[in-house]
């Protein structure tokens, strides 16, 4: 009876955290809507305590503590920046959790678990170990600890699938034969390092799709666990997860115009080879000073700020938002338009700008944003670069070529603002900044955009 | 013995997939980064399955795993809900009279 009392805990668990997440489709709604999934947590939690099993509380209490030490300081303290670093690490600790559990079952049941339950708990702990090492690494390679650039060498695709076949064989192994541990932790063994190796040739550029997609990946360790522990809340959470990260991956894909297996074995993020400066020769550039700048600003009516990572980067957000602030105060209508792939992660540039009091309803997104550029007196680049490559469009043979770009080039004049003519992340020289109406003001973003403060105050 | 159990929560998986799909479609981009955080925080009910290991005293290996389970997954569940929840509160409209707002945003920007 007790059982049936923790199942309705959970059902009702399950359905809060449906309408939390419910309450993510619009920020209004938004915090009322994680207050419902909070409840929905503490619901099962406290049900999950009274199960009939537990006979010590002395690790769990443990535990609770240690982890809420430091859970919450990791979330109070850490920059926006810093975000989706922490979202992998905390990919890696759910699926830590799940491994362990998995481990913890198959040592206390070991040959007598069958054929069938064994395979699960096989699943399971492969999907959670190399999800842990997988997120380790993203995390990693966010942070700077491990460097950006992908690691490749010859034979990769193969050397990995191979260790998938090897991790998937010792499984089926398992199923055969359930008392074979040397198989069972051979099998965990190798899913902790292919987590590691199918990371590393990943580069920085594609970190949103990794991190949509180990979120995924965080999502189905929890569901087999639940499938493992016969327990639906964890199916229901896990699918829940699951399915989040997998479109998330799949947008995130769409605005990079790429696949997920192109992403996974592609490395991409390497810089290609094709000749920088290529363009530079032949056309010139068309330079303004940050005079000039403020009087075109100043004297228009509609502008759009094109705000990429490099702003993030030289912490130039609420300097912007100051320009927007003068320029607003003179009448002028701002916009900011948001390229899906503009930050680290899945909408980060959005959280950013909000940090720095930009009004949320000032932020369009890319499909929202380019049918107003024809209208647009300026449009004001800030750090982004491949986001508004017209060879995206325009160029075959252009490795970015079928990207969905930002159409600043439509707005009748373009002002960039840049360090220097340097190629971006993917090295990919940008024709943009030749166009007749593109002017370029060169200069670090956070410094510019204070003296453009300045001018127009003035 | 068959083990049904695991057909029926193969029904939940699917079906809990399908409905993951409408309710997530329909987030609004701009809060994507905080669905993340939310849906950490929301897998970390791992925690579930790991109390129970972690206090049956099944053995001590498995108690020692479902105590670094437990601590591993309360660190999602409250940092998850907590960087959710700082987040969401920095998405704020701009209000219908712009006056007021921009008060507002000279007492937050004093604040920093």
């Amino acid at each position: 009876m007790k059982r049936d009392l923790l199942q309705l805990f959970y059902l009702l668990s399950a359905i809060l955290f449906v309408m939390g997440l419910r309450g993510l489709s619009h920020p209004r709604t938004a915090r009322r809507g994680m207050f419902l999934a909070e409840a929905g947590m503490l619901l099962a939690i406290v049900g999950s305590l009274l199960h009939h099993e537990i006979i010590d509380y002395k690790w769990i209490v443990a535990g609770l503590i240690l982890g809420t030490l430091i859970g919450a300081p990791l979330a109070i303290w850490i920059p926006m920046t810093a975000v989706p670093q922490r979202t992998a690490l905390s990919h890696s600790f759910g699926a830590l959790a799940a491994s362990l559990i998995g481990i913890s079952e198959y040592y206390r049941h070991g040959a007598a678990l069958g054929s069938v339950r064994v395979g699960v708990i096989g699943v399971e702990v492969m999907l959670g170990s190399l999800t842990f090492t997988g997120s380790l690494m993203a995390a990693g390679k966010l942070q700077g600890l491990i460097r950006g650039y992908p690691i490749t060498y010859r034979g990769q695709n193969i050397f990995n699938l191979s260790i998938l076949a090897g991790m998937l064989g010792l499984i089926v192994a398992l199923m055969f034969v359930p008392s074979s541990t040397a198989a069972f932790y051979s099998m965990v063994g190798l899913a902790f390092f292919f987590g590691v190796m199918l990371i590393l040739p990943i580069g920085a550029a594609d970190m949103p799709v990794v991190i949509a997609l180990l979120n995924s990946y965080a999502g189905l360790t929890d569901a087999a666990m639940g499938f493992m522990l016969d327990n639906k809340i964890q199916i229901i959470t896990g699918s829940l997860d699951g399915s989040s990260g997998f479109i998330l991956s799949i947008l995130m894909c769409r605005a990079m115009n790429r696949s997920i297996t192109n992403v996974l074995f592609g490395a991409f993020g390497k810089v290609e080879q094709e000749p920088a400066g290529l363009l530079e020769g032949k056309k010139p550039i068309r330079q303004c000073s940050i005079e000039e700048a403020a009087e075109i600003l100043g004297t228009s009516r509609s502008i759009v700020f094109v705000p990429g990572y490099g702003m993030a980067v030289s912490q130039a957000q609420h300097r912007v938002r100051e320009v927007a602030d003068v320029l607003k105060s003179k009448g002028v209508q701002v916009r900011y338009g948001i390229h899906a792939v503009a930050g680290r992660m899945p909408g980060h540039m959005n959280v950013l700008l909000a940090e720095a009091n930009v009004p949320y309803d000032e932020l369009y997104d890319m499909d929202q944003i380019n049918s107003y550029f024809p209208e647009t007196d300026v449009a004001v680049v800030v750090g982004a670069n491949d986001v508004v490559n017209p060879a995206a469009k325009r160029e075959r043979g252009s490795p970015i070529y079928g990207m969905p770009i930002l159409e600043v080039e439509r707005a009748k004049v373009v002002i960039v603002c840049k360090r220097s003519l340097n190629p971006g992340f993917a090295g990919i020289d940008n024709e943009l900044y030749y166009n007749d109406n593109t002017l370029m003001l060169f200069g670090d973003a956070k410094d510019t955009m204070v003296k453009l403060t300045a001018a127009l105050k003035a | 013995m068959i083990d049904l159990g695991l057909i029926g929560d193969l029904y939940v998986f699917v079906l809990a997939g399908f409905l993951g799909y409408q309710v997530i479609s329909r987030v609004s981009p701009l809060l994507h980064t905080p669905l993340m955080s939310a849906t950490n925080a929301i897998s970390g009910i791992s925690l579930v399955g790991s109390l129970v290991v972690a206090g049956a005293g099944y053995n001590k290996v498995s108690t020692a795993l479902g105590f670094i389970a437990v601590t591993a997954s309360t660190i999602n569940v409250v940092g998850g809900f907590l960087i959710t929840d700082r987040i969401l509160k920095m998405f704020r409209s701009a209000g219908p009279g712009v006056a007021g707002r921009e008060g507002q945003k000279a007492l937050e920007s004093g604040d920093k």
